[in-house]
Protein backbone atom coordinates (compact mmCIF):
# COMPACT_ATOMS: atom_id res chain seq x y z
CA UNK A 1 0.00 0.00 0.00
CA UNK A 2 2.92 2.68 1.34
CA UNK A 3 4.69 1.65 -1.95
CA UNK A 4 2.15 1.86 -4.27
CA UNK A 5 1.67 5.53 -2.52
CA UNK A 6 4.83 6.27 -2.76
CA UNK A 7 5.18 4.84 -6.68
CA UNK A 8 1.80 7.47 -7.32
CA UNK A 9 2.92 10.69 -5.44
CA UNK A 10 6.52 10.37 -5.41
CA UNK A 11 8.84 9.69 -2.38
CA UNK A 12 9.30 12.68 -0.52
CA UNK A 13 5.83 13.76 -0.76
CA UNK A 14 4.90 10.68 1.34
CA UNK A 15 7.95 11.75 3.39
CA UNK A 16 6.76 14.91 3.91
CA UNK A 17 2.82 13.86 5.15
CA UNK A 18 4.45 11.16 7.52
CA UNK A 19 6.67 13.86 9.15
CA UNK A 20 3.42 16.47 8.52
CA UNK A 21 1.12 13.51 10.99
CA UNK A 22 3.96 12.47 13.44
CA UNK A 23 5.16 16.04 14.14
CA UNK A 24 1.83 17.24 14.52
CA UNK A 25 2.28 20.15 11.92
CA UNK A 26 -0.90 21.48 12.08
CA UNK A 27 -1.23 21.94 15.63
CA UNK A 28 1.50 24.70 14.45
CA UNK A 29 -1.07 26.04 11.12
CA UNK A 30 -4.32 25.68 13.84
CA UNK A 31 -1.99 28.23 16.13
CA UNK A 32 -0.79 30.34 13.02
CA UNK A 33 -4.37 30.57 11.47
CA UNK A 34 -5.81 31.71 15.19
CA UNK A 35 -3.12 34.17 15.34
CA UNK A 36 -3.48 35.87 11.89
CA UNK A 37 -7.78 35.68 12.54
CA UNK A 38 -6.55 37.27 16.23
CA UNK A 39 -4.48 40.00 14.14
CA UNK A 40 -6.80 40.44 11.66
CA UNK A 41 -9.75 41.21 13.96
CA UNK A 42 -7.40 43.63 16.00
CA UNK A 43 -6.49 45.54 12.72
CA UNK A 44 -10.09 45.66 11.45
CA UNK A 45 -11.49 47.05 14.90
CA UNK A 46 -8.88 49.80 15.21
CA UNK A 47 -9.06 50.70 11.32
CA UNK A 48 -12.72 50.89 11.47
CA UNK A 49 -12.38 53.18 14.49
CA UNK A 50 -9.53 55.21 12.60
CA UNK A 51 -11.45 55.45 9.85
CA UNK A 52 -14.78 56.71 10.94
CA UNK A 53 -13.01 59.62 13.22
CA UNK A 54 -10.67 60.32 10.01
CA UNK A 55 -13.34 60.80 7.70
CA UNK A 56 -15.79 62.25 9.86
CA UNK A 57 -12.92 65.36 10.21
CA UNK A 58 -12.44 65.24 6.77
CA UNK A 59 -16.18 65.86 5.70
CA UNK A 60 -17.74 67.53 8.72
CA UNK A 61 -17.81 71.84 9.24
CA UNK A 62 -17.28 73.23 12.51
CA UNK A 63 -19.65 75.38 13.77
CA UNK A 64 -19.10 79.09 13.55
CA UNK A 65 -18.92 81.07 16.37
CA UNK A 66 -18.03 84.68 17.10
CA UNK A 67 -14.87 86.26 18.88
CA UNK A 68 -11.78 83.67 20.22
CA UNK A 69 -13.75 81.07 20.69
CA UNK A 70 -14.78 80.77 16.91
CA UNK A 71 -10.59 81.83 15.94
CA UNK A 72 -10.09 78.76 18.08
CA UNK A 73 -12.43 76.71 16.45
CA UNK A 74 -11.65 77.25 12.94
CA UNK A 75 -7.67 76.75 13.62
CA UNK A 76 -8.71 73.18 15.25
CA UNK A 77 -10.56 72.33 12.47
CA UNK A 78 -8.21 73.53 9.92
CA UNK A 79 -5.11 71.88 12.11
CA UNK A 80 -7.19 68.34 12.18
CA UNK A 81 -8.03 68.26 8.55
CA UNK A 82 -4.63 68.88 7.84
CA UNK A 83 -3.87 65.91 10.28
CA UNK A 84 -5.73 63.72 8.88
CA UNK A 85 -4.92 64.21 5.07
CA UNK A 86 -0.89 63.99 5.81
CA UNK A 87 -2.21 61.01 7.86
CA UNK A 88 -4.21 59.19 4.54
CA UNK A 89 -1.06 60.38 2.43
CA UNK A 90 1.33 59.32 4.45
CA UNK A 91 0.26 55.49 5.21
CA UNK A 92 -0.95 54.89 1.52
CA UNK A 93 2.46 56.06 0.22
CA UNK A 94 4.41 53.93 1.74
CA UNK A 95 4.43 50.12 1.95
CA UNK A 96 3.56 48.79 4.77
CA UNK A 97 5.96 46.36 5.64
CA UNK A 98 7.74 50.19 6.54
CA UNK A 99 5.31 50.84 8.92
CA UNK A 100 5.09 47.85 10.56
CA UNK A 101 9.08 47.32 11.21
CA UNK A 102 9.07 51.43 11.99
CA UNK A 103 6.19 50.33 14.61
CA UNK A 104 7.81 47.57 16.30
CA UNK A 105 11.64 48.81 16.63
CA UNK A 106 11.38 52.45 16.89
CA UNK A 107 7.82 53.69 18.53
CA UNK A 108 7.13 50.30 20.57
CA UNK A 109 10.82 49.34 20.47
CA UNK A 110 11.43 49.44 24.02
CA UNK A 111 8.04 48.33 26.16
CA UNK A 112 6.64 44.93 26.73
CA UNK A 113 3.43 45.29 24.14
CA UNK A 114 2.90 41.79 22.81
CA UNK A 115 3.65 41.42 18.92
CA UNK A 116 -0.04 40.74 18.49
CA UNK A 117 -1.37 43.96 19.32
CA UNK A 118 2.19 45.80 17.81
CA UNK A 119 1.45 44.11 15.02
CA UNK A 120 -2.63 44.84 15.02
CA UNK A 121 -2.04 48.20 15.91
CA UNK A 122 0.44 49.17 13.16
CA UNK A 123 -1.97 46.92 10.70
CA UNK A 124 -4.88 49.44 12.05
CA UNK A 125 -3.42 51.83 11.74
CA UNK A 126 -2.53 51.04 8.40
CA UNK A 127 -5.99 49.89 6.93
CA UNK A 128 -7.98 52.74 8.77
CA UNK A 129 -6.33 55.18 6.12
CA UNK A 130 -7.90 53.31 3.58
CA UNK A 131 -11.44 52.71 5.73
CA UNK A 132 -11.62 56.39 5.83
CA UNK A 133 -11.68 56.67 2.29
CA UNK A 134 -14.08 53.92 2.11
CA UNK A 135 -16.24 55.64 4.89
CA UNK A 136 -15.89 58.91 3.17
CA UNK A 137 -17.35 57.59 0.38
CA UNK A 138 -20.06 55.90 1.44
CA UNK A 139 -21.00 59.16 3.59
CA UNK A 140 -20.73 61.20 0.75
CA UNK A 141 -23.08 58.94 -1.21
CA UNK A 142 -25.96 59.13 1.33
CA UNK A 143 -28.29 61.83 -0.06
CA UNK A 144 -28.12 65.14 1.29
CA UNK A 145 -31.54 65.38 1.94
CA UNK A 146 -31.13 62.95 4.73
CA UNK A 147 -28.49 65.44 6.64
CA UNK A 148 -31.19 68.06 5.82
CA UNK A 149 -34.10 66.26 7.33
CA UNK A 150 -32.27 65.25 10.13
CA UNK A 151 -31.50 68.95 10.81
CA UNK A 152 -34.44 70.15 10.79
CA UNK A 153 -36.36 68.44 12.78
CA UNK A 154 -33.59 69.89 15.69
CA UNK A 155 -31.05 66.74 15.74
CA UNK A 156 -27.58 67.87 15.91
CA UNK A 157 -25.40 66.95 13.49
CA UNK A 158 -23.23 64.12 15.48
CA UNK A 159 -26.70 62.40 16.01
CA UNK A 160 -27.96 62.83 12.40
CA UNK A 161 -24.61 61.46 11.38
CA UNK A 162 -25.02 58.36 14.33
CA UNK A 163 -28.46 57.74 13.96
CA UNK A 164 -29.62 58.58 10.45
CA UNK A 165 -26.47 58.89 7.95
CA UNK A 166 -24.35 56.23 9.59
CA UNK A 167 -26.53 53.43 9.44
CA UNK A 168 -27.26 53.80 6.03
CA UNK A 169 -24.00 54.39 4.44
CA UNK A 170 -22.49 51.23 6.73
CA UNK A 171 -24.92 49.12 4.49
CA UNK A 172 -23.26 50.59 1.47
CA UNK A 173 -20.12 50.71 2.58
CA UNK A 174 -20.57 46.86 3.95
CA UNK A 175 -19.14 45.07 0.91
CA UNK A 176 -16.05 46.99 0.77
CA UNK A 177 -15.16 47.12 4.47
CA UNK A 178 -15.39 43.12 3.91
CA UNK A 179 -12.77 43.27 1.14
CA UNK A 180 -10.34 45.24 2.71
CA UNK A 181 -11.05 42.66 5.98
CA UNK A 182 -9.99 39.31 3.38
CA UNK A 183 -7.18 41.88 2.01
CA UNK A 184 -5.89 42.23 5.66
CA UNK A 185 -6.04 38.64 6.07
CA UNK A 186 -3.63 38.15 3.60
CA UNK A 187 -1.43 41.18 3.77
CA UNK A 188 -0.83 40.04 7.71
CA UNK A 189 1.42 37.68 6.07
CA UNK A 190 3.92 40.30 6.35
CA UNK A 191 4.02 40.25 10.42
CA UNK A 192 6.67 37.81 10.27
CA UNK A 193 8.93 40.65 9.55
CA UNK A 194 8.77 41.78 12.89
CA UNK A 195 8.39 37.91 14.50
CA UNK A 196 4.79 37.22 14.67
CA UNK A 197 4.00 33.88 14.52
CA UNK A 198 0.98 33.75 12.25
CA UNK A 199 -0.04 31.27 9.47
CA UNK A 200 2.88 32.00 6.84
CA UNK A 201 5.39 31.75 9.95
CA UNK A 202 4.41 28.47 10.51
CA UNK A 203 4.63 27.72 6.69
CA UNK A 204 8.11 28.44 7.06
CA UNK A 205 9.01 26.17 10.42
CA UNK A 206 7.47 23.68 8.56
CA UNK A 207 9.56 24.45 5.52
CA UNK A 208 12.78 24.57 7.39
CA UNK A 209 11.83 21.47 9.18
CA UNK A 210 11.02 19.39 5.95
CA UNK A 211 13.40 21.20 3.77
CA UNK A 212 10.74 21.00 1.33
CA UNK A 213 9.06 23.95 0.15
CA UNK A 214 6.40 23.61 -2.24
CA UNK A 215 4.02 21.70 -0.20
CA UNK A 216 4.00 23.49 2.88
CA UNK A 217 3.55 26.60 0.65
CA UNK A 218 0.68 25.14 -1.25
CA UNK A 219 -0.81 24.19 2.18
CA UNK A 220 -0.44 27.95 3.51
CA UNK A 221 -2.32 29.49 0.68
CA UNK A 222 -5.12 26.55 1.13
CA UNK A 223 -5.43 27.59 4.62
CA UNK A 224 -5.41 31.31 3.71
CA UNK A 225 -7.75 30.56 0.87
CA UNK A 226 -10.32 28.83 3.37
CA UNK A 227 -10.33 31.84 5.69
CA UNK A 228 -11.04 34.36 2.79
CA UNK A 229 -13.31 31.95 1.55
CA UNK A 230 -15.65 31.55 4.31
CA UNK A 231 -15.65 35.21 5.23
CA UNK A 232 -16.84 36.35 1.83
CA UNK A 233 -19.65 33.35 2.26
CA UNK A 234 -20.94 34.73 5.56
CA UNK A 235 -20.43 38.20 4.35
CA UNK A 236 -22.51 37.41 1.06
CA UNK A 237 -25.21 36.09 2.68
CA UNK A 238 -25.35 38.84 5.40
CA UNK A 239 -25.60 41.36 2.88
CA UNK A 240 -28.36 39.57 1.23
CA UNK A 241 -30.11 39.70 4.16
CA UNK A 242 -29.94 43.28 4.76
CA UNK A 243 -31.04 43.75 0.95
CA UNK A 244 -34.24 41.71 1.34
CA UNK A 245 -35.15 43.43 4.50
CA UNK A 246 -36.00 46.89 2.94
CA UNK B 1 -44.10 84.70 14.52
CA UNK B 2 -41.61 85.84 12.30
CA UNK B 3 -39.48 88.53 11.36
CA UNK B 4 -37.18 89.18 8.32
CA UNK B 5 -35.11 92.24 7.97
CA UNK B 6 -33.46 92.71 4.75
CA UNK B 7 -32.30 89.45 4.32
CA UNK B 8 -29.55 88.59 1.87
CA UNK B 9 -27.90 85.22 0.29
CA UNK B 10 -25.27 84.79 -1.98
CA UNK B 11 -23.93 81.69 -3.19
CA UNK B 12 -20.51 82.77 -4.25
CA UNK B 13 -21.08 85.18 -6.91
CA UNK B 14 -24.63 84.85 -7.35
CA UNK B 15 -26.81 86.93 -5.25
CA UNK B 16 -30.55 84.74 -5.35
CA UNK B 17 -31.76 86.95 -2.19
CA UNK B 18 -31.62 90.13 -2.22
CA UNK B 19 -33.08 92.37 0.56
CA UNK B 20 -35.94 90.55 1.54
CA UNK B 21 -38.30 92.15 4.58
CA UNK B 22 -41.20 90.35 5.59
CA UNK B 23 -43.50 89.79 8.73
CA UNK B 24 -45.45 86.53 9.85
CA UNK B 25 -48.33 86.62 11.98
CA UNK B 26 -49.23 83.80 14.25
CA UNK B 27 -51.81 81.87 12.51
CA UNK B 28 -50.93 83.41 8.52
CA UNK B 29 -50.55 81.35 5.81
CA UNK B 30 -48.10 82.50 3.97
CA UNK B 31 -47.96 81.00 0.03
CA UNK B 32 -45.00 81.58 -2.12
CA UNK B 33 -45.15 81.58 -5.76
CA UNK B 34 -42.81 83.02 -8.57
CA UNK B 35 -40.42 81.61 -11.08
CA UNK B 36 -38.10 78.84 -10.71
CA UNK B 37 -34.61 80.80 -9.23
CA UNK B 38 -36.89 83.27 -8.05
CA UNK B 39 -34.86 82.63 -4.70
CA UNK B 40 -38.41 81.27 -3.06
CA UNK B 41 -36.89 77.95 -1.97
CA UNK B 42 -33.64 79.70 -0.61
CA UNK B 43 -35.50 82.15 1.13
CA UNK B 44 -37.66 79.32 2.86
CA UNK B 45 -34.48 77.39 3.83
CA UNK B 46 -33.02 80.70 5.31
CA UNK B 47 -35.80 80.64 7.78
CA UNK B 48 -34.73 77.45 9.80
CA UNK B 49 -30.85 78.17 8.60
CA UNK B 50 -30.51 75.41 6.53
CA UNK B 51 -29.16 77.78 4.58
CA UNK B 52 -27.04 80.61 6.25
CA UNK B 53 -27.86 83.97 5.57
CA UNK B 54 -25.63 86.47 3.69
CA UNK B 55 -26.74 89.29 5.78
CA UNK B 56 -29.67 90.37 7.09
CA UNK B 57 -32.04 89.84 10.04
CA UNK B 58 -34.46 86.70 10.94
CA UNK B 59 -36.56 86.46 14.18
CA UNK B 60 -38.09 83.18 14.69
CA UNK B 61 -40.18 84.08 17.91
CA UNK B 62 -38.12 86.80 20.19
CA UNK B 63 -34.88 84.49 19.40
CA UNK B 64 -32.64 86.14 15.88
CA UNK B 65 -31.45 83.04 14.99
CA UNK B 66 -28.54 84.79 12.98
CA UNK B 67 -27.03 85.32 16.29
CA UNK B 68 -23.99 83.25 16.19
CA UNK B 69 -24.18 82.61 19.78
CA UNK B 70 -27.61 81.10 19.50
CA UNK B 71 -28.65 77.41 19.34
CA UNK B 72 -30.21 77.01 16.06
CA UNK B 73 -31.20 73.06 17.02
CA UNK B 74 -33.80 74.29 19.64
CA UNK B 75 -35.30 76.74 16.77
CA UNK B 76 -35.45 73.82 14.95
CA UNK B 77 -37.73 71.99 17.02
CA UNK B 78 -40.43 74.64 16.54
CA UNK B 79 -40.07 75.18 13.06
CA UNK B 80 -41.10 72.03 10.93
CA UNK B 81 -39.78 71.51 7.47
CA UNK B 82 -41.31 69.54 4.73
CA UNK B 83 -39.29 68.81 1.81
CA UNK B 84 -39.96 68.97 -2.15
CA UNK B 85 -38.61 64.97 -2.21
CA UNK B 86 -39.99 63.66 1.40
CA UNK B 87 -36.67 63.01 2.82
CA UNK B 88 -38.01 59.76 4.73
CA UNK B 89 -35.17 58.03 6.46
CA UNK B 90 -35.47 54.86 4.14
CA UNK B 91 -33.43 52.57 6.91
CA UNK B 92 -36.63 52.89 9.62
CA UNK B 93 -40.32 52.12 9.47
CA UNK B 94 -42.50 54.79 9.32
CA UNK B 95 -43.22 54.28 13.10
CA UNK B 96 -39.44 54.80 13.60
CA UNK B 97 -39.18 58.07 10.98
CA UNK B 98 -41.88 59.46 13.18
CA UNK B 99 -40.86 58.66 16.71
CA UNK B 100 -37.05 59.26 16.32
CA UNK B 101 -36.68 63.23 17.42
CA UNK B 102 -39.53 63.06 19.78
CA UNK B 103 -37.17 60.23 21.64
CA UNK B 104 -33.81 61.89 21.31
CA UNK B 105 -34.95 65.69 21.85
CA UNK B 106 -38.12 65.45 24.39
CA UNK B 107 -37.12 63.11 25.67
CA UNK B 108 -40.21 60.86 25.57
CA UNK B 109 -40.11 57.34 26.24
CA UNK B 110 -41.10 55.11 23.19
CA UNK B 111 -44.29 54.55 24.42
CA UNK B 112 -45.13 58.13 24.80
CA UNK B 113 -43.18 58.63 21.28
CA UNK B 114 -45.41 55.74 19.52
CA UNK B 115 -48.87 56.81 21.20
CA UNK B 116 -47.94 60.50 19.67
CA UNK B 117 -46.82 58.73 16.16
CA UNK B 118 -50.06 56.90 16.06
CA UNK B 119 -52.42 59.97 16.63
CA UNK B 120 -50.66 61.49 13.90
CA UNK B 121 -50.70 58.63 11.61
CA UNK B 122 -54.45 58.41 11.97
CA UNK B 123 -54.44 62.34 11.05
CA UNK B 124 -52.90 61.29 8.01
CA UNK B 125 -54.65 58.47 7.47
CA UNK B 126 -52.45 55.92 7.55
CA UNK B 127 -52.06 53.88 10.90
CA UNK B 128 -51.93 50.66 8.67
CA UNK B 129 -48.50 51.53 7.57
CA UNK B 130 -47.09 52.37 10.91
CA UNK B 131 -44.31 48.90 10.66
CA UNK B 132 -43.81 49.72 6.42
CA UNK B 133 -40.34 50.90 5.19
CA UNK B 134 -40.66 53.90 3.16
CA UNK B 135 -40.14 52.21 -0.31
CA UNK B 136 -43.13 50.06 0.08
CA UNK B 137 -45.28 53.56 0.30
CA UNK B 138 -46.67 55.45 -2.76
CA UNK B 139 -45.36 59.68 -3.36
CA UNK B 140 -48.15 60.61 -1.93
CA UNK B 141 -48.05 58.17 1.09
CA UNK B 142 -44.46 59.52 1.81
CA UNK B 143 -45.14 62.64 1.70
CA UNK B 144 -47.28 62.50 4.27
CA UNK B 145 -45.58 60.60 6.58
CA UNK B 146 -43.15 63.15 5.94
CA UNK B 147 -45.37 65.92 7.42
CA UNK B 148 -46.79 63.94 10.12
CA UNK B 149 -42.62 63.18 11.12
CA UNK B 150 -42.82 66.77 11.18
CA UNK B 151 -45.25 67.39 13.45
CA UNK B 152 -44.55 65.21 16.40
CA UNK B 153 -41.85 67.34 17.34
CA UNK B 154 -45.24 69.71 17.59
CA UNK B 155 -43.60 72.93 15.75
CA UNK B 156 -45.08 76.17 15.91
CA UNK B 157 -44.43 77.01 12.49
CA UNK B 158 -44.17 74.89 9.62
CA UNK B 159 -42.43 75.26 6.13
CA UNK B 160 -43.44 73.82 3.36
CA UNK B 161 -40.99 73.57 0.06
CA UNK B 162 -42.78 72.82 -3.11
CA UNK B 163 -44.62 69.46 -1.41
CA UNK B 164 -46.38 68.54 -4.13
CA UNK B 165 -43.88 68.71 -6.89
CA UNK B 166 -42.04 65.49 -7.19
CA UNK B 167 -45.49 63.75 -6.83
CA UNK B 168 -47.25 62.45 -9.56
CA UNK B 169 -50.63 64.24 -10.45
CA UNK B 170 -53.46 61.97 -8.74
CA UNK B 171 -51.31 61.99 -5.16
CA UNK B 172 -51.54 65.76 -5.26
CA UNK B 173 -54.64 65.85 -3.80
CA UNK B 174 -54.06 63.96 -0.73
CA UNK B 175 -51.16 65.78 0.51
CA UNK B 176 -52.94 69.09 -0.08
CA UNK B 177 -56.41 67.72 2.07
CA UNK B 178 -53.49 66.96 4.74
CA UNK B 179 -52.46 70.73 4.48
CA UNK B 180 -55.85 71.66 4.54
CA UNK B 181 -56.71 70.48 7.60
CA UNK B 182 -53.38 72.01 9.36
CA UNK B 183 -54.93 75.13 8.00
CA UNK B 184 -57.69 74.35 9.58
CA UNK B 185 -55.99 73.91 12.78
CA UNK B 186 -54.69 77.71 13.04
CA UNK B 187 -50.83 76.18 12.54
CA UNK B 188 -48.61 79.25 11.02
CA UNK B 189 -47.52 78.30 8.10
CA UNK B 190 -45.32 79.51 4.65
CA UNK B 191 -45.71 76.95 1.62
CA UNK B 192 -43.64 77.42 -1.41
CA UNK B 193 -46.03 76.22 -4.18
CA UNK B 194 -46.46 75.61 -7.50
CA UNK B 195 -50.08 74.75 -7.36
CA UNK B 196 -51.98 77.93 -8.12
CA UNK B 197 -55.56 76.62 -7.04
CA UNK B 198 -54.31 75.77 -3.80
CA UNK B 199 -52.21 78.90 -3.43
CA UNK B 200 -55.28 80.69 -3.70
CA UNK B 201 -57.75 78.47 -1.58
CA UNK B 202 -55.72 78.11 1.71
CA UNK B 203 -53.59 81.32 1.65
CA UNK B 204 -54.12 84.33 3.85
CA UNK B 205 -51.41 86.21 1.98
CA UNK B 206 -49.60 85.47 -1.36
CA UNK B 207 -45.94 86.27 -1.86
CA UNK B 208 -45.01 86.64 -5.79
CA UNK B 209 -41.69 86.56 -6.05
CA UNK B 210 -38.83 87.27 -8.95
CA UNK B 211 -35.10 87.74 -8.80
CA UNK B 212 -34.66 87.41 -5.53
CA UNK B 213 -37.15 90.04 -4.24
CA UNK B 214 -40.72 90.27 -3.09
CA UNK B 215 -42.44 91.67 -6.49
CA UNK B 216 -45.81 91.99 -5.18
CA UNK B 217 -47.90 90.69 -2.05
CA UNK B 218 -51.41 90.43 -1.15
CA UNK B 219 -54.66 88.94 -0.94
CA UNK B 220 -54.00 85.80 -2.97
CA UNK B 221 -57.56 86.18 -4.50
CA UNK B 222 -56.73 89.96 -5.73
CA UNK B 223 -53.51 89.21 -6.71
CA UNK B 224 -54.54 86.61 -8.91
CA UNK B 225 -57.23 88.55 -10.18
CA UNK B 226 -55.93 91.99 -10.09
CA UNK B 227 -51.68 91.87 -10.15
CA UNK B 228 -50.22 95.38 -10.34
CA UNK B 229 -46.75 94.50 -11.66
CA UNK B 230 -46.13 93.44 -15.05
CA UNK B 231 -43.97 90.56 -13.88
CA UNK B 232 -46.77 89.23 -12.06
CA UNK B 233 -49.19 89.38 -14.96
CA UNK B 234 -46.85 88.15 -17.03
CA UNK B 235 -46.09 85.11 -14.89
CA UNK B 236 -50.23 84.40 -14.23
CA UNK B 237 -50.74 84.06 -17.83
CA UNK B 238 -48.34 81.72 -18.32
CA UNK B 239 -49.21 79.16 -15.55
CA UNK B 240 -52.85 80.00 -14.91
Amino acid sequence: MQEMLAAFLGEQTVAFFRAFMEQKFYNLLIQGMLWTLGLTAIATLIGILIGIVVAIIQICQFPKRPGVLGFILKWVEKILKFIAKLYVDVIRGTPVVVQIIFMWSVMFGQSSIPRIVVGGIAFGVNSGAYMSEIIRAGIMGIDKGQMEAGRSLGLKYIDTMRYIIMPQAFRQMLPTIVSEFVVLIKETAIVSFIGGLDLMKAGNIIISRTMNASLPLIIVALCYLLMTGIFTKIMRSVEKKLNSSR
Amino acid sequence: MIKINNLHKSFGNLEVLKGITDYVNKGEVVVIIGPSGSGKSTYLRCINYMEEPTSGQILVGDVDITDQNMDINLIRRKVGMVFQHFNLFPHMTVLENITLAPMKLKGLSKKEAEQVAYNLLDKVGLREKANEYPNRLSGGQKQRIAIARSLAMNPEVMLFDEPTSALDPEMVKEVLEVIKELVNEGMTMMIVTHEMGFAKEVGTRLLFMDEGKILEQGNPKEVFENPKEERTKLFLSKVL
